[in-house]
């Protein structure tokens, strides 16, 4: 590709127009056209272009733009700023229970829901709470094994009752375990599942049902395409989650699906992870997202 | 669709379940100035005959003149970025292999993941062969260089190396996997070596940097695309094809042993439309 990021691409249209005087509103699609490519090669989701495109457009078209001398810039700052808008101005926190708290992670297979359990618990014992994880993992081969080492790594007690125990029952008693011993916050680290397997989606309307967790936690890896929405509307119908977690931007993947699942489910997005080691977990920000995913 | 006609209305349909399949748009945009080609030359005018037309475009697109030569001794390297479906490929390769008459290894060469090791075991296990194994935390190189040496005092007929998941863009994890692979082609005598990338079938755009990135490192010969069973289409591969003339291998279609599956053109573009 010639240029990568969408204020190159504008820049590249605009280009041959120097010289030309002011901006027509031909110019300005033919800028929307770039802005609706750079977002589709972001993984933004088709229907989400198309309506963002659309509401930016109609700014774009705005006197502002259409007089400046550097209409480029301007448009870029427009698509960026509504981006970062949309993707939830200010940043989110986590909510807690008087008592104890419980944290549940769902998502697809190989999101990045267990690490991001063990980081998850690092995080919030260094704000002085404690933690305990919960192994409701039953069908991954060496699933609980894994929990455990991560455990171990950050000196976090991990609850198990093995692999032949329903993940429901494994819920209750962690929390019953918390209770005896002093521990404030289960996280509880659920299998990877498909958002269209209805027995194990099931399961987790049951986990919620059984121990009412504060935060239900979507775990997304940020590399996604479009089939992000479908994923995300499902867990939100069948479990109405509080909140979204990104993994892997420690790629380059300019994580469209990051826009995607927020627009379609409206919930914050509250943390990102990093990398493969436990202190590589950051609060969410829109804004540093808004320029990832334009390559800005 | 509810067209009636060909026109450009229904192209642009048409090009819209592509995008949506992760096909990316230049890839898409082609696939659709195939497809009209192929309507002018075969005049094709029934809107009924287009789905077919689509679907063949689209097969031409993912055959590989070669098909995979699965005979005689291999070492097969397993690599991509991380929770794609690795070591649960590994698993049911294995499975596959040892149900053709195969005698097969596995080589533990994650030894970085938490419980990577375990995990293999279990899947070992279950496919009824052998694994080599080192400690979590040991040089994979090592386990690798062990696992070849098996191999071939074993007279085995394939050795599957599991590796750890990295990114692409890691330059120290890349610069060990080309050591990994170093170590199996000066050790493994007269067997061929093939390196396979495992690509997840819910990623969009960013496999094909993927894919270019290991290629470079290790030479691929094809792709594992995994996770099918949802409602993902993995439609990126198309664009890999072209651009990088990788094919695709086999599927994964489930967590079970038994959900993988050899790539057919012809069923993947009934999948993507
Ligand atoms: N580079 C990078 N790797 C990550 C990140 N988060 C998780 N991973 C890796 O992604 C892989 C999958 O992570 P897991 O935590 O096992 O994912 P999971 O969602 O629990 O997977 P299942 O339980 O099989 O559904 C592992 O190799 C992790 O080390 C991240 O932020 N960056
Ligand atoms: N639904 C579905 N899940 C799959 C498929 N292949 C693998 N998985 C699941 O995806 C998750 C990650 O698989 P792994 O085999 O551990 O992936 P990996 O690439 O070895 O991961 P790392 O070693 O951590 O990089 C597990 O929960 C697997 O059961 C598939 O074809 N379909
Ligand atoms: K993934
Ligand atoms: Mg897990
Ligand atoms: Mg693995």
């Amino acid at each position: 590709m010639a240029f990568d990021g969408l204020a190159e691409r504008l820049q590249e249209t605009f280009k041959k127009l120097r010289g030309k005087g002011k901006l027509t509103e031909k110019d300005i699609k033919d800028a929307m056209r770039e802005v609706r490519l750079a977002l589709l090669e972001a993984d933004v989701n088709f229907k989400v272009v198309k309506s963002f495109v659309a509401k930016v457009s109609e700014k774009a078209m705005g006197t502002e733009v259409l007089e400046s001398l550097t209409p480029g810039q301007q448009v870029v700052k427009i698509v960026h700023d509504e981006l970062a808008a949309l993707m939830g101005g200010a940043e989110a926190k986590l909510n807690f229970d008087p008592s104890i708290t419980v944290f549940m992670l769902v998502g697809l297979q190989g999101a990045g829901k267990t690490t991001m359990a063990g980081k998850l618990a690092l995080y919030l014992r260094k704000r002085n709470r404690k933690p305990l994880l919960a192994a409701c993992d039953i069908y991954r081969p060496a699933a609980i094994k894994q929990l455990q080492v991560v455990g171990k790594q950050i000196d976090i007690p991990v609850f198990t009752l093995g692999d032949k125990t329903n993940p429901v029952d494994i819920a209750k008693a962690a929390m019953e375990h918390a209770r005896k011993e002093g521990r404030d916050v289960v996280i509880l680290d659920t299998a990877g599942r498909l958002h269209i397997d209805e027995a194990l989606m099931l399961e987790l309307k049951n986990i919620k049902a059984a121990v009412n967790p504060r935060e239900i936690l979507l775990v997304v890896d940020s590399m996604t395409g479009q089939d992000a929405v479908n994923v995300a509307e499902n867990f939100n119908t069948i479990l109405d989650i509080s909140g979204v977690i990104v993994t892997k931007l420690d790629g380059d993947t300019r994580g469209g699906a990051a826009l995607s699942i927020r627009e379609v489910t409206g919930k914050p997005i509250k943390f990102s992870g990093t990398g493969e080691k436990m202190s590589d977990i950051e609060v969410f920000h829109p804004e540093r997202m808004a320029g990832r995913i334009l390559g800005m | 669709g509810l067209a009636v006609t060909i026109d450009d209305d229904l192209y642009d349909e048409l090009e819209e379940v592509l995008i949506t399949s992760d096909v990316g748009y230049e890839t898409s945009v082609d696939i659709i100035e195939r497809l009209k080609k192929k309507v002018r030359t075969e005049h094709i005018s029934d809107v009924a005959l287009l789905k077919d037309a689509m679907r063949d475009v689209l097969a031409e697109y993912m055959e590989s003149e070669e098909p995979f030569d699965t005979t005689g001794p291999m070492v097969i390297l397993v690599i991509g970025v991380n929770g794609v479906g690795k070591t649960t490929s590994i698993g049911k390769l294995a499975h596959k292999y040892r149900a053709d008459g195969k005698k097969v290894i596995l080589a533990a060469a994650d030894t970085f993941r938490a419980a990577a090791i375990d995990q293999l075991e279990i899947w070992a296990k279950r496919a009824g062969v052998e694994i080599v194994k080192h400690q979590e935390g040991s040089d994979p190189a090592a386990v690798v260089f062990d696992a070849v040496q098996a191999f071939k005092a074993r007279k085995a007929d394939v050795l599957i190396c599991d590796t750890a998941g990295r990114l692409h863009n890691k330059k120290n994890l890349m610069n060990e996997l080309e050591k990994i692979n170093r170590v199996i082609d000066r050790e493994i005598g007269d067997a061929r070596k093939y390196s396979m990338i495992v690509l997840d079938g819910t990623t969009g755009q960013n496999a094909i940097v993927q894919a270019r990135e290991f290629k470079s490192v290790t030479n691929l010969d094809g792709i594992i695309l995994t996770k099918l069973d949802g409602t993902a289409k993995g439609g990126v591969v198309f664009s890999i094809k072209q651009t990088l003339d990788l094919p695709v291998l086999y599927i994964g279609v489930g967590e079970g042993i038994d959900d993988l599956q050899e790539f057919d053109p012809k069923a993947f573009a009934q999948v993507v439309i």
